[in-house]
């Protein structure tokens, strides 16, 4: 019975990565039910938007890089982020203006939104593979870990290591700074109060005189400085590849969904729920149960519940379980 | 459809890109080209059914296609023995296990009353169930694949027929469907949507990961075949007397033109069925019905129509003919290569197909399916052609240059949204639109 090693085996394999991956669904989940909640329609090609910001402070980070400026210990990528989000909100407002306009204007269909949605996310994925290529790309600097697991090691005099890796840190900083910046902005600032205003009722927002055209704007706007942020904190934890962000459609809209559609805090919560089970569940407890069980009795399998490769499952099946119990999720979302 | 000059032109000019092809890449890639069209009109007629007729959002076509595949796996390859002796009886009995546990569950959440004693034993039921199904999964697992690993490592197929597949690869994507049909249908369109693309990737992660049942990344190849083989056509002497009848004297391509045109024959026939059997659907009661609740839910609900059933109908429907148009795919490749598997082109480039042709029309799903198709094998040299052209000014070696024509391919996806888009923003009824 070894306590203190099995927390901290659990917190180096399950609770860090899990916190790290949770703050990056969280805010690609924002992104979705920002959308959701403004322009009332699910947005296929927010995965590709991600890659599209992600690949675009990748060249500025390269160009920086090239010219030898650095943020020392920091990853360079922070300093192009700004950058990469100017790309982003350029591409996203284009995007509105040259497309999804002339469907607000008719009032079409939420279904005709996704459809018009996945046309958008084509082009994109076709840009972002047309301009990086499809491949892996690297594009981290700076130092890899916070602590290294040998000097937790040295420093504590326990067996098992703790490893805190920049890119996990940075993405919790970034995520509480940006959540917090966009919470404030929603419930204090005159244009964030419109924006909730038109998102609850958007006939009486405008009987009072919110321009719809600038939510719509600002909306955009947001989108692309969330999506891009969560893309590039993506990429500095688990590498750059344009196909996963396409992947990572099905846990950001788990994610907006177990939280309820429409509810930014409901996406955080989501961003968790999803991120915490994907990572528990494909986790093999081996070690944390042999520090835990009595002498003699440690498991000798490896006492993992599904394999990595079935994470996708388990965002499903949470999906599932919310869509049959609770359809408006955990939170209250839209229900349309 | 009506017979206008459009519509024949329409047509016209898909026959006339196929000669083209046969021109310039050979007959091979042409009959192969055309037998891909034919499978992609079954594919777009599914999913025409199910958004053209009744408004439902599949995004999850890939999923239903790769089940399809399975199957002709499951149903035509050799069993292997060894593997079946070693573990087969244990899997299936695991299996039935875990499926026993989940309608246990599904009847205690009926009958039990709600509370705190429901809830215990639900997970309680849950728990046991699922360590007792890993218990005799597991080990049952290992000792099949660990059977010649290189060469089977999997329970093999029953050795039946592989045109008895199709069928079978259809009720397989239909009892998928009834699923997923079953949670998400009745709650709003979105839902649908994100519960079909999650099962589509969660059916590939089955097919990748289960070595025992699909030899995973190791890829079953050589799956038997409906028509003949061409080193059987190029021995025997009547086949090639006959050829040469018709002016082939070349017994290599004879042989692997007979194969292709066997295929495209019984396509043709399916195809044939399916779209007899859409227009009688279109044009019947029950298509009248579907189009009523696809206009108006609330109206046609007040009619006594339960629209939740028919939606569930409709869909089980549509993703059967997708289970259908996938055995038929696996068929013709003879391979089952679930990595191949990409939703951008088993599942949204169906989409693209549905929706230029013209959703609502069999005939424009059939059109569109071909057209599209075509779009994306050329895609990738008009691409290059199209850099090409563009960057002619440039010399040769120059850094931009060779970055845009390397990366022209990528050009093709690019392509294909561009069209979507300007289809639903310009024509959004479809080249050949709803009557």
């Amino acid at each position: 019975m070894d306590l203190i090693n099995a927390l901290v085996a659990l917190a180096n394999f399950v609770l860090v990565p899990a916190i790290a991956y949770g703050s990056q669904l969280a805010l690609g989940a924002l992104g979705v039910t920002l959308i959701y909640g403004i322009l009332r329609f699910s947005n296929f090609a927010h995965g590709d938007t991600m890659a599209f910001g992600a690949m675009a402070t990748i060249l500025v980070t390269w160009l920086l890089q090239s010219w030898g400026v650095s943020l020392g210990p920091l990853p360079t990528a922070l300093l192009a982020l700004p950058f990469g989000i100017l790309a982003t909100i350029a591409l996203l407002l284009v995007t509105d203006r040259t497309i999804y306009r002339f469907y607000r204007k008719q009032k079409a269909a939420p279904v005709i939104f996704l459809i018009v949605s996945l046309g958008v996310m084509f082009v994109m994925n076709g840009i972002v593979r047309f301009i990086i290529g499809p491949n892996d790309q690297r594009f981290s600097d700076g130092a890899r870990f916070i602590i290294k697991a040998r000097d937790f090691k040295n420093a504590t005099g326990l067996s098992e290591g703790l490893a805190f890796k920049t890119s996990q840190g940075i993405t919790i900083v970034t995520a509480i700074v940006v959540v917090a910046a966009l919470f404030w902005f929603l419930n204090k600032t005159r244009t964030g109060k419109s924006m909730r205003a038109y998102s609850d009722n958007e006939d009486l927002a405008l009987l009072s005189g919110i321009n719809p055209e600038r939510v719509v704007m600002i909306t955009w706007i947001i989108v692309a400085a969330l999506a891009t942020t969560a893309g590039v904190l993506y990429g500095l934890d688990k590498g750059f590849k344009p196909f996963t962000y396409f992947q990572l459609l099905l846990p950001i809209f788990a994610s907006a969904i177990v939280g309820g559609l429409g509810n930014p805090l409901g996406a955080i919560a989501g961003g968790f729920v999803i991120a915490f089970s994907e990572v528990t569940i494909t986790y093999a407890f081996k070690k944390v149960l042999g520090y835990l069980a009595p002498e003699g009795l440690e498991p000798s399998s490896l006492v993992q519940l599904l394999s990595t490769d079935y994470k996708f499952a388990v965002s499903f099946t949470i999906l599932i379980i919310v869509l049959l119990f609770r359809p408006t999720g955990l939170f209250k979302g839209k229900a349309l | 459809m009506t017979m206008n000059y459009k519509n024949i032109a329409l047509f016209a000019i898909i026959g006339v890109v196929f000669i083209l092809t046969g021109m310039v890449k050979g007959p091979n890639a042409a009959l192969y080209l055309l037998n891909l069209g034919l499978i992609s009109a079954i594919l777009a007629l599914g999913v025409n059914l199910q958004w053209g007729l009744a408004g439902l959002l599949n995004v999850g076509i890939m999923g239903f296609v790769a089940l399809g595949a399975l199957s002709t796996v499951l149903i035509s390859m050799p069993p292997t023995t060894e593997a079946i002796a070693a573990g087969g009886l244990r899997v299936v009995v695991a299996l039935l296990i875990g499926a026993a546990t989940i309608l246990g569950a599904v009847q205690l959440m009926k009958r039990m009353t709600p509370g705190k004693s429901r809830n215990l034993a639900l997970i309680g039921l849950l728990v046991v169930g699922f360590f007792l199904f890993r218990f005799l999964f597991d080990p049952a697992v290992s000792a099949i694949e660990s059977v010649d690993s290189a060469a089977t490592g999997y329970l093999g197929g029953l050795g039946l027929p592989v045109l008895l597949a199709w069928p079978m690869g259809a009720l397989m994507a239909a009892g998928a469907a009834w699923i997923i049909g079953k949670t998400a249908l009745g709650l709003r369109s979105d839902y649908l949507a994100i519960a079909t693309l999650g099962i589509a990737e969660i059916i590939i992660a089955i097919l990748k990961n289960e070595d025992w049942l699909s030899r995973g990344v190791k890829n079953v190849v050589g799956i038997p075949r409906p028509v003949p083989y061409e080193v059987d056509l190029q021995a025997s002497e009547s086949f090639l007397n006959t050829a040469q009848t018709f002016g082939i004297n070349d017994p290599i391509l004879a042989s692997t033109v007979f194969v292709k045109l066997c295929y495209t024959g019984l396509f043709v026939v399916v195809l044939a069925i399916l779209m007899w059997l859409s227009q009688q659907a279109l044009n019947s009661p029950w298509g009248r019905m579907m189009r009523a609740i696809r206009d108006n839910e609330v109206a046609a609900e007040a009619m006594g129509k339960d629209v939740t059933r028919r939606h569930l109908q409709i869909f089980i429907l549509g993703s059967a003919i997708c289970g259908l148009a996938g055995a038929m795919w696996a068929t013709m490749d003879s391979t089952l290569i679930p990595t191949s598997y990409q939703p951008l082109r088993f599942t949204f480039l169906i989409w693209v197909m549905v929706i230029i042709g013209g959703s609502g029309n069999n005939w424009g799903a059939i059109l569109g399916g071909f057209l599209i198709l075509l779009l994306w094998d050329w895609g990738e040299q008009l691409g290059l052609w199209m850099m090409e052209f563009v960057t002619w000014p440039l010399a040769d070696g120059v850094w931009l240059k060779d970055h845009l024509i390397n990366n022209a391919p990528h050009m093709r996806l690019m392509m294909i949204g561009i069209v979507l888009l300007l289809i639903l923003r310009f024509s959004p009824r479809g080249l050949i639109p709803e009557e």
